[in-house]
């Protein structure tokens, strides 16, 4: 029956996965054109990869709304492949590569089979970002000159972007009409690329902006074909080259260069790249996705790997899950991976029906296409972001960027692991803290009172953030968790980023995640990823941040209208009365929320001296009572950690209430006052509400649950008890 | 370990000889039993004197302290010691890592821990007065020493007064067989997880069975982690007072490259541990 309706629901959303599959075609085709070219590959083979992509990764993927085909992270690496594999000649180059193109595909395919998905983790998110920049220079820096009309700059990155400007004036002076009206193209389209978000007009946005500049370019073809004396002015060789025959004759790749070197280097930069990009996409896309469902990473690895195989051996590029196209499918609906084989089998009926149309268009069009994807993975937008998570990020992020764009994305990327560890290093001053602590299993996991509590214990960064992922993985996200870095010394920006991608994943699914123990930490910035630092003693105020748990705190305040400081105090007056601080020092207080008489509070205190001292960090809650009432702790039967103070006194069993005193250890000095005050009443609240220790002496109620930090469903919790314990009492 | 009757202790005239032995008497008398001290190298009457004075300022002593003096390698004479004299438990201090509060087993005491044919105990913090010992969690994973060692667990306990136990068992991520990766093996994981902690639980309640458990609370709790190392970290969230294990089944100089179990343990200690042979 369950399959029935399955595949009902397959088809009743057939409708919608085919329009959302059109609409995606239509970005794909120019891309698949544009991002060909920019790879010094013939156009046509972008638009393999996107159908052998569309085919093979429906059928066999893992995840729902993604769509496949060529990415722009490959464009850089595809292009030094073939112009050095080719050694001058681009079309030898290009055989050779497919080449690599098909061993890539395998490696990808090995990776998916080895769980491999998870490699990614091991990049800190900052290399990566720089990594991306530099790519997006590097599109940008070659495709703004064809996109002015110029076929021939050739030269490193930087003597492209520094001739520029050069261009610019070249294409402005120019007397060859063929350049001039190439370039007028070229920047028409990239106005279309830049302004299209900002018209609102229903009409207009139908079309997405690529293929605005496709119909744009064609139609003024055909003006001047019909309606102009003039002929068309642009020279055959700045218009896309189509071969007659699409689906007759594949190129063949060459594998005779597979032992040398660059062949290898090549395999494995396209590798790196197109996992990278598939993973960072593929992740984005699970957000994006309506139905909340989770992807199987793995399979979707397998699945790409196998379809750039295939590509490669037809004459397409390499096959990567998508960003851009995948939120345009999110957009128009597409729910499940039918959209993704109605992309590929549109892109077939554009090919087969209009090839003669799509001759028509110029390279100067498609290169604004990519002069744009280049700007905005390098746009200074990132930068600033970068910047604002902490100074450090952005050293790391541009000795990314320069290292790639200097030498290649290898030596990059490498670099910018290195200086993120170094970086580390020298913020906290120690090495031994990851040397000793690098392969030690830190992550600890275990379910309490229906919650995954998940403690990290010594440091946790971009190093060994896969043992906490695989953890964090394996928590349903509708349920509870809470996370405690308490004892974690260091926390990096990439794991900050990806803890907040959780919380996220959590709240959208309807379940919570806490992060907890990390108020307080020396942090590089205020924003909300920056790294986090323990230092020992009170910080000074400037350094702090507030963490996400201290702006939930200032969230129950103003829900409870209790008053809520996240800043440090040196003590609390009262609290040293209580025989719970007796034998234990107060180092500091914060995140106080109180109301008139009620107080809760962080405390860190130590137990112990000297070599015996411990640190402990806790939340509990004080009650300020208007009468006295006897000396006594109450706590659960069995449990005798806190009343050692109290230490020769029995414990008080109250008359009629056998239950009560069965489960409760009630002692104290006075025990007729005791007993006169623990009335019907009261002992019924105990009895029917969670168990906390609760201390009183004479003047006020110490209340605590866990000798931990508690989640703000637990302060919640907390704040109620007390609220109606003191009610109760007064 | 069905009972203990005689408690070793090094003597060292460290600056920590005093907790050391304060500890070490209180602990004798606990447990009923006798405390035999070895002291490796030179018998001098300075070195005499100063420990008849500490035993003085002690608390009495139920049986009277048998002093042996050795020279020659700590580790042999310790051992050897532990053998002739039919030691049931040894106890050995353990050295804090500067300025940070973490502790771990120097290299002498670690060789001594691997090779001893009796329990042992480490301590991270002896101290002068008596810090009381509330809450102990003991390994409950899949092992034939397993059976021991909990029954051991309660037996301390019981000269400690300490009131309550936490048995932990300690499920590999192996065990669960069905890797996560989507929803559908996530869920499949779960109920796997529940089978596997079900299966856990009961076979630990049968081992509780034989034990009188009366005034204890006991506790039974699963985590998933790494054997060996994720007891201690639990161990130290929950900020247990003593941490009860299996003796290792056999170390060869490969498991202290790739450390597992209780070579974890010995590097940072999360708390007091007992090591039960």
């Amino acid at each position: 029956m369950k399959k029935k309706s399955a595949i009902n629901t397959f088809i009743g959303e057939l409708p919608k996965n085919i329009f959302s599959g059109f609409v995606v075609s239509l970005v794909a085709l120019p891309l698949g054109l544009g991002l060909a070219l920019a790879s010094g590959a013939p156009p046509i083979s972008g638009i393999i990869a996107a159908i052998v992509g569309g085919l093979v990764c429906s059928i066999l993927g893992g995840s729902n709304v993604t769509i496949t085909g060529p990415g722009n992270g490959l464009v850089v690496v595809i292009l030094s492949a073939i112009t050095i594999l080719g050694e001058g000649d681009m079309y030898e180059g290009y055989l050779f590569t497919l080449a690599a193109i098909v061993f890539s595909g395998i490696l990808m395919f090995i990776l998916g089979i080895l769980r491999l998905g998870s490699l990614s983790n091991f990049f800190p998110s900052s290399a990566i970002q720089g990594m991306l920049a530099a790519i997006g220079i590097g599109i940008l820096a070659k495709q703004i000159h064809v996109m002015f009309g110029n076929l021939g700059a050739k030269g490193s990155i930087l003597e492209l972007l520094y001739f520029i400007p050069e261009d610019f004036m070249i294409f402005i002076q120019t007397n060859d009409q063929s350049v001039f009206y190439a370039g007028s193209v070229g920047v028409v389209s990239l106005l279309i690329m830049i302004f299209y978000s900002k018209i609102r007009n229903k009409y207009f946005q139908l079309v997405p902006a690529p293929m605005w500049i496709v119909l744009v370019s064609i139609g003024m073809y055909y003006y001047f074909e019909m309606f102009s004396i003039n002929n068309y002015p642009i020279s055959d060789e700045l218009m896309i080259n189509l071969p007659d025959k699409i689906f007759g004759e594949f190129p063949q790749p060459n594998f005779s260069k597979i032992i040398d070197y660059e062949f290898i280097s090549a395999v494995i930069a396209i590798t790196l790249i197109a996992s990278i990009e598939s993973l960072l996409s593929i992740k984005a896309v699970d957000k994006l996705d309506p139905e909340k469902r989770r992807s199987n990473i793995n399979k979707d690895i397998r699945s790409l790997g196998i379809a750039t195989v295939i590509s490669g051996f037809l004459g397409g590029l390499n096959v990567v899950t998508v960003i851009a196209r995948s939120s345009v499918n999110v957009n128009n609906r597409g729910s499940n991976r039918s959209a993704n084989f109605f992309h590929a089998l549109f892109l077939v009926a554009f090919i087969v029906l209009f090839s003669n149309e799509l001759k028509h268009i110029p390279l100067s069009a498609l290169a604004a296409i990519l002069v744009y994807t280049g700007y905005k993975l390098a746009s200074p937008e990132n930068i600033k972001k970068t910047f604002q998570i902490g100074s450090e990020q952005l050293i790391i992020f541009l000795v990314t960027l320069f290292v790639t764009i200097l030498t290649n994305l290898i030596s990059g990327i490498l670099v910018g692991i290195l200086t993120t560890f170094i970086i580390h290093i020298i913020i906290n001053k120690n090495i031994l803290l990851f040397v000793r602590n690098l392969l030690k299993p830190n992550v600890l996991m275990f379910e309490e009172d229906d919650k995954y509590f998940i403690s990290v214990d010594n440091f946790s960064s971009f190093l060994n953030y896969s043992k906490l992922k695989s953890k964090l993985d394996q928590i349903p996200e509708t349920e509870d968790a809470i996370i405690d870095f308490s004892m974690c010394d260091f926390i990096d920006h990439t794991v900050m980023e990806n803890i907040n991608s959780y919380s996220e994943s959590f709240k959208r699914k309807g379940g919570h995640f806490e992060v907890i123990g990390l108020d307080g930490y020396k942090s590089g910035s205020k924003h909300p990823f920056a790294l986090r630092k323990f230092v020992i003693g009170k910080p000074k105020d400037k350094n702090l941040t507030i963490t996400k748990r201290q702006k939930s705190l200032q969230n129950i305040g103003d829900e409870l209208r209790w008053d809520y400081k996240a800043e440090y105090k040196d003590r609390i007056e009262e609290l040293t009365d209580f025989g719970y601080f007796r034998t234990r020092q107060i180092n500091k207080i914060s995140n106080t929320l109180s109301s008139k008489q009620c107080t809760l509070f962080d405390i860190e205190f130590s137990e112990g001296e000297l070599i015996a001292k411990q640190n402990v960090k806790a939340t509990m809650m004080y009650i300020e009572l208007k009468k006295l009432i006897p000396q006594f702790t109450l706590d659960r039967e069995g449990i005798f950690e806190y009343i050692i103070h109290f230490a020769g006194f029995k414990d008080i069993d109250i008359d009629h209430h056998p239950d009560f005193s069965k489960r409760f250890y009630l002692s104290g000095k006075d025990e007729n006052k005791i007993r006169e005050f623990f009335t019907d009443e009261i002992i019924l609240f105990f009895e029917s509400n969670k168990y906390y220790h609760i201390e009183s002496n004479e003047k006020g109620l110490l209340i605590l649950g866990n000798e931990r930090l508690a989640g703000v469903k637990e302060i919640k919790a907390l704040a109620d008890f007390g609220q109606r314990l003191k009610q109760i009492i007064s | 370990m069905q009972s203990i009757k005689k408690i070793l202790i090094g003597i060292a005239f460290s600056p920590n000889l005093k907790p050391n032995i304060f500890e070490a008497i209180r602990m004798a008398n606990m447990f009923g039993a006798q405390l035999v001290g070895v002291h490796v190298g030179e018998k001098t009457n300075k070195k005499q004197n100063q420990l008849a004075d500490l035993i003085l300022e002690a608390p009495k002593l139920k049986y009277p302290i048998k002093t042996v003096w050795q020279k020659g390698k700590p580790v042999d004479v310790i051992l050897n010691t532990a053998v002739n004299e039919k030691i049931d438990l040894l106890v050995l201090g353990a050295l804090q890592q500067e300025n940070l509060y973490k502790y771990y087993v120097g290299s002498v005491a670690r060789e001594i821990t691997r090779k001893a044919s009796c329990s042992v105990l480490l301590l991270i913090k002896p101290s002068v007065k008596r810090v009381k010992c509330n809450h102990i969690v003991v390994n409950g994973l899949k092992d034939k020493r397993t059976t021991e060692t909990i029954e051991a667990s309660f037996l301390v306990s019981k000269a400690l007064e300490c009131k309550r136990i936490t048995i932990v068992e300690e499920i590999s991520q192996k065990e669960i067989e069905v890797k996560v990766s989507d929803d559908y093996s996530l869920r499949k994981a779960n109920i796997n997880k529940e089978k596997l902690k079900r299966r856990e639980d009961s076979r630990v309640n049968k081992i509780l069975g034989n034990i009188n458990t009366e005034g204890i609370s006991v506790k039974i709790q699963s985590i998933f982690g790494k054997r060996g190392y994720s007891i201690g970290h639990y161990a130290k969230v929950k900020r247990a007072d003593l941490l009860v294990m299996n003796a290792p089944s056999k170390t060869s100089i490969l498991d202290r490259i790739f450390p597992h179990d209780i070579e974890y343990i010995l590097t940072e200690l999360p708390t007091d541990v007992l090591i039960v042979k």
